[in-house]
């Protein structure tokens, strides 16, 4: 370690010779050398640069000078100043560098350190899922209408060509509230917002009302009490079943990829006549009934196809009901459950899961659906 | 419906190598949906054959059975023509019967590998098969005994017991009764496969006279037609034909007695409910009308039953002895010696059949049949082909009477554009096309000049009644593959709606929060408003109460959603989970009582203000979100200590909601249950209440099984939606140097921060950038009763750099409005 030069004593040099200049540079120099830390360099900087160095007397001596001497000397001492600073500058760079560097080096933690201080919040699956539905019904240009979950009998039953002895009143039990004779209902699917849809708005119509409906059904791994349907209606001039499939088929690909399409098997609904089922190829073997080993699809079982929904056209009866031209507008309805069509999207054996509330479930899909 | 395919097959000339499954697939494809294929035989490999039993030697056994070494001619079958020697358990046959074997090298359902075995000291090479082990039916009391014809020793037993008979389930829609009849699945395969149909409704029947049973009809709207016959000199012990029991049992039906099967076994045939009835313990003539109420019958079920006067009933002099088309009754039932058979035929009001049925929580195969709508043309046929039956297989007589009283309904002329079914199906469907499929499903058409088409429904399709109807009926049969894919153009729609939006931001912002969504069944109890602690006038337990609630235990539509959280947060707890946050967004609902919602008509639309009628009357259903907050909130680590959810979590969500959506959230003090009385807020934007946060009262975490200080939320999100900023003003700020003051005042425990803060605000002006609570303390050096709370305060100006005088007179301004209001001392 370099040390100020204490036993030099600056009254008796004479500090303009050109040796003890030079000795006085080479000794700053050599002492930046030598400093190894910036603490150090501090010590040096002073001796070699401060008001009381050598080359700083040195340097005030000049103007007592004759003037000739003067400009050799200043020639002289200006020039050893200036090596001398720009080795200081150098060898700070240098010692910061170096510091910077082993600071880095001593601040390393270990990355793999557990970060979920405060844990992952999530968006139920039904409710994502449903948003998902509406957005590619929206992108369509449809809109998407809601209505109330207790419902008034006639629109949950007789405005949609259910009336009060239709068999079909028999195939979904319905939760009735207390006293019956008011005539109010758990809703047992989204259809009255269709009926409320056209009787407030006129024609052209299309819209998609996903929402909670109501069965008194047993509750198990396929059925519950309590689920979510997606229903469609659209109403406007020139409507015919092929545009009932192809919304379908979009709905169908948009929502299970591309080659995922629908099948549609005569059936009954008192809504709509004609009325069809709709199957969905199978998303699991895409239609062939096989998984790759060579075993029977367990999703489809074998068959290629996946129960959807039903679907049909409007009947004119229920335009008639809620106030639609039906000589001059037509139209198409279809519903689906969201809660089976999210069971066989992401592969849930059992119903229950959404309802049970385990966050070891929901989280599992994030706050957004994939 | 279960339809065996030879029995299919009787009425319509398949080709033989249309296999069931393409028959099936045929038959969904028009819309009679394929359930399940049932192949009884499919679990059974030969060898099983018909065996005659030549000696039986009973040996009892040490552990108390007695078996029996049989010697059994089984023909060639075992490849030697020698007897087969099988020990056999059972008893209830004898040397001589045929019974079926099953040799070694066969299996029997459930994998059952027969093979030739030491047992009881012999070797048993085979066995003698009961009913159950071919998995024909449950009856194990003993083998199957053949009849003494049914075959030669060696024939093999499949074909023999039907076991090669496949039957096809199908789940038919209410539209189509008819098809609830082999008649009609039969005419649908004919359709589908164009193949000739062979009608067994259409037989010579004997023309109606006086000599038959009387019968008269007092209400014609509710049984337009009834036919009755009788056979005298029934042989009620006369067993019923193998072949007849075995399609009744193949069709889902249990073979009973002779006469039942065979009016059972027409019904299937047919489509028409049969009932007989025991003609000696009939008094005088039978009358149809409806019951006066109040009447009773008892009905073969043996229950007493109290009669509306909507129900049909059929009397005879006794009064009523059966109520019409859903069930006979007790006291003319038939029975082991009835001998004397009435045969009713009759066609039934469906409308009256549903309500009966649905009155008396009454479901039979009859019923269900007659509710949906029968043939009415098929009584006097259906009767005909009973009395044949009883008489073939019976040994009665026919008696020469016929009645047949009634006419059936006129059937409507439907008009209908020949290019309807184009128009509404999108397909290429020309007029020549419409007629031929119209008229392949039993419609007369006709063609007038303008091409429009006057079809007239077959009496078998009760349910076309409008032009749509007959759209789907030449629809199904072009095929609903034919559909081409067209997508519509939906006029532009204006996007999601302000609340749709706004439901999505605040989910986004909670699942932002650590906090994760739940969807809880709304049904909810007593016990569950106990466990809040509500009290017994609070509005929460003014529910709507359900007429058939899942579980008497909760009754009504739920009024709030937080026990359904507080039981998933326990579930989570008790599942290993260490800290939840749970939330969820749901309706609840709170009565209106303003009365029933009117029922209208539909072949118009109601008023508005009907319309508003039926609003009124419904439940007010606002949307409400709750959250849950309980154990830990942030995890322990290596970073430190964790720390549990408490009551300033629950406020910290209401007010981070009310960020999002640009709402002031102002909280003031409540007690409220189930909340902590001491650590609840009420939550108000614009001075509105719209819910309460805090700490849970230790008596609901306990209910409920949650961790002390577990915290909740419960908010009216329609309220707080209502307040939501919906278009947000650029905010404005300056960039010029800011002013820090702190102080520090010191109140009484009883000012809320809230209070002072407000001061301070109010005080120190428009100079004021920002104001924050960063210290409370309480001590000694404050005194009992006090608290000292620290204010940073931020000043800026808009234009230039605030002067020190300035600052300190803005502060000094807060503080003294601070001390005039709250009585603030300023600590030095
Ligand atoms: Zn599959």
């Amino acid at each position: 370690m370099s040390g100020p030069n204490t036993d030099y004593d600056p009254v008796e040099v004479t500090p303009l010779k050109s040796e003890e200049v030079e000795a006085a540079r080479d000794a700053a120099l050599a002492a930046i050398a030598g400093a190894t830390d910036l603490e150090a360099l501090k010590a040096v900087r002073i001796d070699h640069t401060g008001d009381r160095s050598p080359l700083a007397l040195a340097n005030r001596e000049i103007g007592a000078l004759p003037p000739q001497a003067r400009k050799e000397a200043g020639q002289r001492i200006g020039q050893a100043r200036g090596a001398v600073n720009q080795a200081l500058a150098a060898r700070q760079a240098l010692l910061e560098r170096e510091h910077e560097e082993r600071m880095l080096v001593e601040e390393t933690v270990d990355v793999t350190l557990p970060t979920d201080r405060v844990p992952a919040g999530a968006r139920h699956p039904i409710t994502t899922g449903s948003e998902m539905i509406a957005d590619i019904f929206v992108a369509m240009g449809w809109e998407v209408a809601e209505g109330p979950v207790i419902e008034a009998e006639w629109l949950n039953f007789d405005a949609l060509n259910l009336g009060p002895d239709h068999p079909a009143r028999t195939m979904q039990d319905t939760f009735w509230t207390d006293p019956t004779e008011n005539h109010v209902v758990l809703r047992t699917h989204t259809s009255p917002v269709q009926a409320r849809t056209m009787l407030t708005r006129e024609p052209p119509i299309y819209v998609v009302c996903p929402g909670r409906v109501f069965r008194t059904d047993e509750y198990d791994a396929t059925h519950s009490p309590v689920f979510h349907q997606v229903e469609g209606l659209v109403v406007d001039e020139g409507i015919t079943m092929a545009h009932l499939k192809g919304t379908l088929d979009h709905f169908a690909s948009s929502m299970f990829g591309e080659g995922i399409t629908t099948r549609f098997r005569p059936s009954y609904f008192p809504f709509t006549e004609p009325s069809a089922e709709v199957d969905l190829t199978c998303f699991v073997c895409r239609g062939a009934g096989r998984t790759d080993d060579g075993s029977s699809c367990r999703t489809c079982r074998g068959e290629g196809w996946i129960e959807w929904g039903g679907c049909g056209v409007v009947n004119p009866r229920v335009l008639t009901a809620c106030g639609v031209d039906s000589e001059r507008y037509s139209g198409f309805a279809f519903g689906m459950g969201i809660d089976r069509t999210l069971m066989f999207r992401h592969g849930i054996d059992d119903l229950r899961a959404f309802f049970e509330g385990d966050i070891r479930f929901t989280t599992a899909f994030g706050s957004d659906i994939s | 419906m279960k339809a065996p395919v030879s029995w299919i097959r009787e009425y319509v000339d398949l080709p033989a190598d249309v296999s069931t499954e393409a028959l099936a697939a045929e038959l969904t494809a028009l819309g009679l949906k394929l359930e399940a294929i049932e192949k009884p035989g499919d679990a059974i490999t030969g060898p099983l054959v018909v065996g005659r039993v030549l000696t039986m030697e009973a040996e009892p056994q040490k552990n108390g059975k007695t078996i029996n070494w049989c010697t059994v001619d089984v023909g060639d079958a075992n490849g030697t023509g020698e007897p087969q020697g099988i020990v056999c358990g059972a008893h209830n046959f004898r040397p001589g019967d045929l019974v079926v074997c099953v040799l070694p090298g066969a299996v029997l359902p459930g994998n059952f590998e027969i093979a030739a075995r030491k047992t009881y000291g012999h070797v048993s090479a085979g066995m003698i098969c009961s009913t159950r082990e071919l998995g024909l039916g449950d009856d194990h009391d003993g083998i199957l005994v053949l009849p003494a014809d049914a075959g030669a020793p060696g024939d093999d037993a499949f074909d023999l017991l039907g076991l090669r008979e496949e039957v096809i389930e199908f789940e038919i829609n209410p539209d189509r009764a008819y098809a609830l009849s082999l008649r009609g699945v039969a005419r649908e395969a004919a359709l589908a496969f164009d193949a000739p149909f062979h009608d067994p409704a259409s037989r010579d029947v004997p023309a109606p006279n006086d000599v038959g049973y009387q019968v008269v009809i007092e209400d014609p709207a509710g049984c337009p037609v009834f036919a009755a016959r009788t056979v005298s000199g029934f042989d009620p012990a006369a067993p019923t034909p193998d072949w007849l029991a075995r399609r009744v049992t193949q069709a889902g039906m249990r073979p009973i007695s002779l006469a039942v099967d065979i009016t059972n076994y027409v019904m299937l045939e047919l489509g028409q409910p049969i009932h007989g009835y025991d003609a000696d313990r009939l008094t005088g003539p039978i009358r149809v009308r409806r019951a006066t109420e109040g009447e009773h019958l008892t009905t073969l079920d043996g229950h007493d039953r109290v009669l509306s006067a909507e129900d049909l009933v059929v009397t005879d002099d006794t009064g009523p002895i059966g109520l019409g088309g859903v069930m006979g009754g007790a006291t003319t039932e038939m029975s082991e010696t009835t001998t004397h058979v009435l045969i009713e035929a009759a066609h039934w009001d469906p409308v009256s059949m549903f309500r009966t049925g649905k009155r008396h929580k009454l479901t039979s195969e009859a019923g269900k049949r007659n509710e949906r709508g029968v043939d009415p043309t098929l009584p006097a046929y259906a009767a005909d082909r009973v009395v044949e039956l009883l008489t073939t297989y019976g040994g009665g007589t026919s008696e020469p009477g016929v009645t047949l009283v009634g006419e059936p309904p006129s059937r409507p002329m439907i008009r209908i554009a020949s290019d309807l079914p184009a128009r509404v199906t999108g397909m290429p469907i020309d007029a020549a096309t419409a007629v031929a499929n119209l008229e392949a499903v039993g419609c007369v058409v006709e063609t007038d000049a303008a091409g429009q088409l006057t079809a007239t429904p077959p009496p078998w399709r009760p349910d076309l009644t409008d032009p749509y109807d007959l759209v789907e009926e030449v629809a199904r049969i072009v095929g609903y593959d034919q559909v081409p894919s067209i997508l519509p153009t939906a006029a532009s729609g204006r996007g999601l709606t302000r609340e749709q939006r706004l439901r999505r931001r605040i989910g986004r912002a909670l699942a932002g929060a650590g906090c994760v969504e739940v969807i809880s069944f709304p049904f909810i109890g007593d016990a569950a408003f106990d466990a809040l602690g509500l009290p017994a006038d609070d509005l929460l337990r003014h529910t709507v109460r359900l007429a058939n609630p899942l579980s008497s235990e909760e009754p009504s539509y739920t009024t709030t959603l937080l026990p359904g959280l507080f039981k998933a947060a326990a579930r989570n707890l008790g599942r290993g989970a260490t800290g939840v946050a749970l939330f969820e967004t749901g309706t609840v609902a709170f009565p209106a009582d303003r009365g029933p919602a009117p029922i209208y008509g539909v072949d118009w639309r109601p008023s508005s203000a009907e319309l508003a009628k039926l609003d009124a009357a419904l439940p007010i259903q606002p949307l409400f979100l709750a959250v849950v907050l309980a154990g830990e909130r942030e995890r322990a680590g290596w970073w430190g200590q964790g720390r549990e959810a408490g009551w300033s979590d629950a406020i910290g969500i209401v007010r981070r909601l009310g960020a999002e959506l640009g709402i002031d959230v102002e909280v003031r003090s409540a007690s409220r249950s189930p909340w902590h009385p001491g650590r609840c807020a009420q939550v108000l934007a614009d001075g509105h209440e719209f819910g309460h946060a805090g700490e849970l009262h230790p008596n609901v975490c306990k209910a409920f099984g949650l961790p002390a200080r577990s915290a909740a939320v419960e908010i009216d999100l329609d309220v707080l939606m209502r307040h939501a900023v919906d278009v947000t003003p650029g905010p404005e700020f300056s960039t010029y140097p800011v002013a820090k003051e702190d102080v520090a005042l010191v109140v009484d425990d009883a000012t809320t921060v809230a209070e002072v803060e407000q001061a301070l605000r109010e005080g120190a002006g428009e100079l004021l950038e920002s104001l924050r609570l960063f210290d409370v303390y309480t001590g000694e050096q404050v005194g009992r009763g006090h608290k000292s709370l620290a204010f940073a305060l931020r000043f800026r100006a808009p234009d230039r750099t605030l002067t020190e005088q300035e600052t300190s007179a803005a502060r000094d301004a807060a503080v003294a409005l601070a001390a005039a209001r709250t009585g603030a001392v300023q600590r030095v």
